[in-house]
């Protein structure tokens, strides 16, 4: 499979946050060929483990979050219609006129419309709509509706992935399936490599919420070092140029007080070995990532940040470079296979 | 019909490039023996088989095109900016996913996300000035071995069957209309019949003016995809028409009053033949028979219309029995005219 076609399969797959059991075994039985062992912990945290040749391995995490935002369903209206609210950061202008899928007791399509133009008053014209003013528009009668769905189910949206030009593609949830390719072609990239540490993938939940899967994964594995694999953001028309990344100009990796540095050194340094070209993405402060959480998992875990440029984040034409997703991977594979642990003598 | 009003959807044909849905039209008119005529301005007009003695000449219009974008200005690195051919809500495009010209090269609408937005900007909508459409070009040079100014855009959306008889796809506005016409085609009328597959109707009517003034027609059918806002948050007055309801009957719009002559006729039909119809109940929109009505010494018109949610947006929806119906109604009415008006 290359990497346009496990991008492809990994934007189709469905896992809105806290419901990533709708995917979690899928992911799973991606890692599962590719390592010693995989499975999906209490939280669908989903986890590949490989063991390292060394006697007394390190423990590497490599964390990638796999839920997506979304919608519950929050009432219904008659006439087929439902009520929505927001699961994570939901950009509302990104919602109208779009396809949706309910998940209730069986897949339900539906369409959340807009009041059409004609009785649009002008002040309407400019204001962002506000998520109680959409409605998923189902298509059923009421009866049959509401014995298929129910009040708390999760929806989605639909959206095409599209192949463009120079190797770019564009869909929904590429934050941060992106990241998730990349933890598929690491341990592609590990399968004839004798690394000295124990290396966990782990597919994450809940990030897009409150950083759930890697608080409780770096808790319950207490890594020697960890490697987050996050987008941010690609180089837009409009945006700030530095919280910006050009696509396709070298991977980003995260510098600042959320990141350890002397790792994020070494990180530096095997790149410049590999010639796999990088930049520098600032970080003064919580990063919105995994990063923040994990750092300060029970006495502290250094980590270390890669990221995945990709422009126009929580739309459903969320865009990046596949050739980004293979540098990034690259990267961390031949990070990771190095003796990189440093195992520091406590003096308590 | 429905399999055609498929397929229909799923070509692309913004107003002034509607030659894909011509072509589409006439390799799949069922009669091949029937005559037709593509005049300048790109309507397709198609003379329906007739035997008997009326001496109506009756034209029925259903127009082609569809609301898109054309691409007017290329940015230094390589993103399109691009003005609406026809009235589309601004807010519904970010995100989308559309095709840019011949090639059908594909893109996005961006913006940037809503992290890097400010408070200001996350309460307000974002003015089509201020969006670009994303071919992943490197730069301008870049862009233009592949798109230029002046190609057309349309909505990627392909047509999807839901809920009960249901169907979503982008220009069921006016599709339906030409899915409708094209089983008008079929049948054998009392008079001369002239089907009129009309162009630009989505930016001023235009190519309606110049059939009508071509066919000097009697009466003028128009067949529409209409506005229907039977949704939650809209006051009951506003709704337009309800969707289910069967096929609406417009007393007025922007454009035109009916005929009231063939208004009492269709909406008797449709009694007399238990035929759900229903009135649009907003003086609101535009179409064809504003043009057909005032034309040459002017023409008696009417509006049959099949009810269209979110209508000039890529999940356009119908009902597919309103479709059925409307097609029942608009037959049922035209063979028993001649009697009606005593021609």
């Amino acid at each position: 499979m290359n990497t346009e076609a496990l991008v492809r399969q990994l934007c189709e797959i469905n896992a809105p946050v806290g419901y990533e059991n709708l995917a979690a075994e899928k992911l799973k039985s991606l890692f599962e060929p590719l390592c010693d062992k995989a499975h999906v912990d209490t939280f669908f945290n989903v986890i590949g483990f490989k063991k390292g040749i060394s006697e007394n391995p390190g423990k590497i995490i490599i964390t990638a979050h796999y839920d997506q935002i979304g919608m519950i369903v929050s009432g219904f209206e008659k006439g087929g219609f439902l009520r929505i609210s927001s699961l994570g950061g939901v950009d509302t202008k990104a919602l109208l006129a779009r396809e949706v899928t309910i998940h209730g007791k069986e897949e339900v399509y539906g369409v959340i419309g807009a009041k059409p133009p004609h009785l649009l008053k002008e002040s309407e014209t400019n204001k962002n709509a506000d998520i109680n003013d959409l409605f998923v528009d189902t298509g059923y009668p009421d009866d049959v509706l509401k014995k298929k769905v129910s009040i708390g189910d999760p929806v989605t949206v639909i959206a095409p992935v599209t192949m463009l030009k120079n190797g770019c593609i564009a869909g929904k949830s590429l934050d941060n399936r992106a990241g998730v390719a990349a933890l598929v072609l690491i341990l592609r990239e590990l399968q004839n490599v004798k690394h000295p540490n124990d290396i966990y993938v782990i597919a994450t939940v809940q990030e897009e919420t409150h950083l759930l899967g890697a608080v409780t994964s770096s808790y319950s594995l207490e890594p020697d070092l960890a490697v987050v694999i996050d987008v941010c953001h690609g180089d837009m028309p409009e945006a700030d140029r530095a919280q910006c990344f050009p696509l396709n100009k070298g991977v980003p990796v995260s510098i600042g007080p959320a990141f350890h540095s002397e790792y994020t050194n070494d990180l530096l340094e095997t790149a410049k070995r590999e010639r796999i070209p990088v930049q520098r993405c600032i970080e003064p402060g919580n990063p919105g990532t995994e990063a923040w959480a994990i750092q300060v998992s029970r006495t502290g875990v250094p980590v270390v940040e890669v990221g995945i440029p990709l422009r126009y984040m929580h739309t459903t034409s969320e865009l990046i470079s596949l050739q980004d997703v293979e540098n990034a991977a690259m990267l961390v594979a031949r990070y990771v296979s190095g003796d990189i642990v440093r195992k520091v003598e406590g003096f308590i | 019909m429905v399999r055609k009003l498929a397929e229909l959807t799923k070509i692309d044909g913004i107003s002034g490039n509607e030659q894909g849905v011509r072509e589409f039209i006439i390799q799949n008119l069922a009669d091949k023996s029937l005559k037709f005529y593509n005049d300048s301005i790109g309507n397709l007009i198609v003379k329906g088989k007739s035997v008997g003695t009326s001496s109506l000449k009756v034209m029925v219009a259903a127009h082609m095109d569809e609301v898109g974008f054309m691409v007017n200005y290329i940015t230094d690195d390589g993103k399109l900016k691009f003005s609406p051919v026809g009235g589309i809500d601004s807010r519904i495009l970010i995100g989308q996913h559309v095709r840019v010209g011949r090639n059908k090269i594909p893109g996005v609408i961006g913006y940037k996300s809503i992290h890097l937005q400010d408070k200001s900007e996350r309460k307000s909508a974002v003015k089509i000035k201020n969006l670009y459409i994303d071919i992943a070009a490197k730069d301008k040079e870049n862009a233009l071995e592949m798109v230029n100014t002046g190609d057309y855009v349309a909505f990627a959306s392909e047509p999807v069957f839901f809920g009960e008889n249901r169907i979503k796809a982008k220009a069921l506005d006016d599709r339906a209309g030409c899915a409708v016409l094209m089983e008008l085609l079929e049948e054998v009328w009392p008079f001369e019949f002239y089907a009129c597959f009309t162009v630009q109707e989505e930016v001023g009517l235009r190519g309606a003016l110049v059939a009508a003034n071509r066919l000097k027609p009697d009466i003028g059918i128009v067949l529409e995809g209409t506005t229907c806002a039977d949704v939650p948050k809209v006051k009951e007055h506003e709704v337009s028409t309800v969707m289910g309801k069967g096929p609406s009957l417009s007393f007025a719009d922007r454009t035109s009053l009916a005929d009231r002559e063939l208004l009492e006729h269709f909406f008797r039909t449709a009694e007399k033949e238990k035929i759900p119809y229903q009135w649009k109940t907003t003086v609101s929109g535009g179409n064809d028979a504003g043009r057909i009505q005032t034309s040459g010494t002017g023409v008696k018109t009417l509006v049959v219309s099949v009810p269209c949610r979110y209508i000039h947006s890529p999940v356009s929806v119908l009902d597919l029995n309103d479709l059925e119906n409307m097609l029942k109604l608009v037959s049922r009415g035209l063979h028993t005219l001649p009697g009606a008006l005593g021609r």
